[in-house]
């Protein structure tokens, strides 16, 4: 059973369509990647589900239920985690901190929350770094505790923005390592990436957009070979 | 317990010091300072946990203080009915104002809550069968000795600080500081933002509602440009909370001493040492002098603000490991 459904999904900002008549389907356990050059409308589309802003037209369907009027807090009540392509730490906030605000929301206690903080530190690997402060971590700590803090409201699918993004090829293995395990835990991702050896190596299926139109969708080596993919990142073979 | 040590030993010295210092002017003074640890405490809670920086605390004051007057001048019962009804008629003002300003952010929000305070003043001046207007509200106080006050402010301030603590140590306070340091990522931890920031609005305009009615009580008369003044009450509150530390627990406390002491400073020329050097020495030219520092603490507060910003951007409080330092080093 799919867990979310695009059903012609667009969105206008002013006179510029940035994602037109998106869809796809996201099957329960898989990683389903999201890829389109630069300013193709990914991040808008990831926006449109957790509806950072609302939908020009479509829907978006959660686990079979409509949720495109719903406000971003609802949708994560229900159960859709997501992170930032440009990480919003909570800064004044201890790594901790910042993960028991996420914890609050299904645990009431404070000793609860608290808990599942240090369980989520753990699982993700920031332990070590519970009470910094969050404004002084390094990106790649501070794109784990994004990470963390989703995993924390206990979502059954993740939204991840570019989570690879900025990180040294030893970080981006960890980051890899991290998302699989995720994944193992029973939770279904959905990950906007522009490193390739990221996108191609862990995605299940991959759903490719550009001018915020889909133009490919398959497995990693069917988009991989796919011509219009091709075009859309290389430009035009021969001739100019 | 430990933690604790420092504020219980304050504690009990306040609960013993108008019993000392039995002069009228320091207890009337102390009140004050006691209203202000109330009122800064309430703001803080607001604007340096929240985030929503808010211009309209005489809003909530200027109501509350009219529910006391109101109550008795109208309807002829007890003002200290007030004390209990003024923190929910303020909250009762706060509720549609949240309703229409959370949408705003920032600096929007801010000037929001400026255009409230505006209004209500404009409307307690111009709703004369209600309020009579300009000519304001006389009550008769119930004491005569100022200690019942002094008594009735420290529970209040008390028991504000109690209320942010408690809050601080709580899921509300987790969420209040996720809305301050970012809206978005709160959103997205599952925080409805609109829900606990009118929560947080709600916790200022009762504490400042309920204070503004013991002014009423206390004071005996009040007046539109009092109450709902936007520099003598909606500015002091946030001066109270950035000089003492914005987002501290204590911070309004210390504040609240430090800016009432300096708003008599000014008020009083230097407690009248101005007016005897002036008399000492005679000349035109200290008579100007006098007369202008005693209506000058405005200006005084804007530049005090800016030495705080610039030198303690925390605060007394937030900063006060760098304050000991900088006194050791001298």
């Amino acid at each position: 059973m799919a867990i979310l459904e695009l059903h012609g999904v667009c969105k206008n900002f002013g006179g510029l369509r940035a994602v037109d008549n998106v869809s796809f389907a996201v099957e329960e356990g898989e990683i389903f990647g999201l890829i389109g050059p630069n300013g193709s409308g990914k991040t808008t589309t990831f926006n449109l589900i957790s509806h950072v802003f609302p939908v020009t037209c479509g829907k978006v369907m959660f686990k079979g239920q409509d949720i495109t009027g719903l406000k971003t807090f609802q949708i994560c009540a229900l159960g859709v985690g997501r992170t930032f392509q440009v990480v919003k730490p909570l800064k004044r906030m201890t790594v901790l901190d910042n993960v028991i605000a996420s914890a609050f929301l299904r645990h009431g206690s404070m000793k609860q929350a608290r808990a599942q903080a240090e369980k989520w530190l753990d699982f993700c690997g920031l332990t070590p770094y519970a009470g910094h402060l969050a404004r002084g971590l390094s990106i790649a700590s501070r794109k784990r505790l994004e990470i963390t803090r989703a995993m924390a409201t206990e979502p059954t699918l993740l939204l991840l923005d570019e989570t690879a993004a900025g990180l040294n090829p030893g970080e981006l293995d960890e980051a890899i390592a991290l998302i699989l395990k995720i994944r193992k835990s029973g939770v279904t991702i959905v990950i906007v990436e522009h490193i390739m050896k990221v996108i191609m190596s862990i995605s299940d299926r991959i759903h490719c957009i550009n001018h915020g139109q889909t133009i490919a969708e398959g497995t990693p080596q069917e988009v991989a070979r796919d011509s219009k993919v091709i075009e859309a990142y290389l430009g035009h073979g021969g001739g100019h | 317990m430990r933690e604790h040590r420092i504020p219980l030993i304050l504690l009990a010295l306040l609960l013993v010091l108008p019993l000392v210092v039995t002069e009228p002017y320091f207890q009337h003074l102390m009140i004050l300072v006691l209203l202000w640890v109330t009122i800064g405490t309430g703001w803080n809670l607001l604007a340096g946990y929240t985030g929503q920086v808010s211009f309209g605390a005489a809003a909530f004051f200027g109501v509350g203080a009219y529910t006391a007057g109101l109550l008795s001048h109208h309807l002829g019962l007890s003002a200290w009915w007030g004390m209990a009804l003024g923190g929910a008629v303020a909250v009762l003002i706060a509720f549609p104002f949240g309703w229409i300003a959370f949408p705003l952010r920032g600096a929007y929000f801010a000037l929001g809550s400026l255009a409230l305070g505006e209004v209500m003043r404009q409307v307690a001046t111009s709703w004369e069968s209600l309020t009579e207007g300009m000519v304001g509200i006389l009550i008769m106080q119930t004491f005569i000795s100022k200690l019942p006050y002094y008594y009735i402010a420290l529970a209040l301030a008390v028991g504000s600080i109690l209320l942010v603590q408690a809050v601080t140590r709580s899921k509300l306070g987790y969420y209040f500081v996720s809305i301050r340091e970012d809206q978005d990522a709160a959103a997205s931890i599952g925080i409805n933002t609109t829900k606990y920031k009118m929560i947080s609005l709600c916790m200022h305009a009762f504490l400042t509602g309920t204070a503004g009615a013991l002014y009423m009580n206390y004071m005996g008369f009040i007046d539109p440009h009092v109450v709902f003044s936007l520099h003598d009450i909606s500015i002091m509150a946030i001066l109270v909370a950035i000089v003492g530390g914005v987002g501290t627990l204590y911070g309004p406390a210390v504040g609240a001493l430090i800016m009432v002491a300096l708003q008599e400073v000014f008020r009083s020329a230097g407690f009248g040492a101005l007016q005897a050097l002036t008399d000492a020495m005679g000349g035109g030219f200290m008579t100007v002098v006098t007369k202008y520092v005693s209506q000058a603490h405005v200006l005084a507060f804007g530049i005090l603000v800016v030495v705080v910003i610039m030198n303690l951007p925390n605060g007394v409080v937030g900063d006060w490991a760098r304050i000991k330092r900088a006194f050791r080093r001298g």
